[in-house]
């Protein structure tokens, strides 16, 4: 299964619809990474709202496809995270260590801007 | 009556229908929704031990009663059992932070804090069955 990753304007939009399985979140974070390098994207917003778990392999993951973007120059945030998925997290110890997070899209969206204009 | 699940766990896919039969069955029983997350969450981390370390075992889902003055409780209880290497050292593996697969995992401690009850025997060279339970609140 893949992921559709949508281009508006200089930014892609990714909402992940399912629980992540190992190989679509590996697969998520290649097609993510070609994506930018193709359409030249600055930003990505990442939208887990419909995510009910997440677990220490796919926080990797998420976190790695951040720090990845990073390195090629495109800035990631991460919205939508569910109560459940914050408190497991932070109940196993995994931390997101500076990973941008907004409440939904549209806050994510300005995160963006302010991020890029800065 | 007892429900039960078993799931088979020999590829990355068998991490998943564990998860999913985890999360049917707290869904069944009634857990809110944040604890439904960790429920499932301990799974797929056990199931993914189980996968990494012995290649191939099984996780069991299935219901508990504990009698009480109050009534009775119910809650989920895991059991993933392998026969795979074992576990060399139990007190090692529960210190946060320790790790052999170079952090692909949370590590046991971390779903120890997911669940209210937890237990892990191991033997070396014969294989690892971990317990957990998580009671309805």
């Amino acid at each position: 299964m893949r992921i559709p990753i949508l281009k508006l304007k200089n930014y892609l939009l990714i909402s992940v619809q399912v629980d992540l399985d190992d190989q679509t979140a590996l697969q998520f974070q290649e097609d993510l990474l070609n994506k930018i390098h193709q359409e030249g994207s600055f930003g990505v917003v990442i939208d887990l709202t419909s995510v009910e778990m997440i677990d220490s392999f796919i926080a990797k993951v998420l976190g790695d496809v951040v720090e990845m973007s990073n390195l090629m120059g495109a800035k990631v945030v991460l919205t939508g995270i569910q109560p459940g998925v914050a408190i497991t997290l932070i109940d196993m110890g995994i931390v997101l260590d500076e990973v941008p997070t907004a409440l939904d899209l549209e806050q994510g969206l300005d995160k963006l801007q302010q991020e890029l204009e800065a | 009556m007892s429900v039960q699940s078993n799931v088979e766990v020999h590829s990355e896919w068998g991490i998943v229908s564990a998860r999913q039969a985890g999360r049917n069955l707290a869904k069944e029983l009634g857990f809110g929704g944040v604890d439904q997350a960790r429920f499932t969450t301990a799974i797929s981390e056990l199931a993914r031990n189980i996968y990494l370390y012995a290649e191939q075992g099984e996780i069991i889902i299935e219901t508990v009663e504990n009698s009480r003055i109050t009534g009775v409780q119910r809650g989920l209880k895991i059991t993933a059992r392998d026969r795979g290497p074992g576990i060399k050292s139990i007190r090692e593996v529960m210190e946060d932070g320790y790790t052999t697969s170079g952090g692909l995992g949370a590590g046991l401690p971390g779903v120890k804090r997911l669940m209210d009850e937890f237990d892990i025997d191991s033997v070396t060279g014969e294989g690892t069955e971990i317990t957990a339970i998580k009671w309805l609140r």
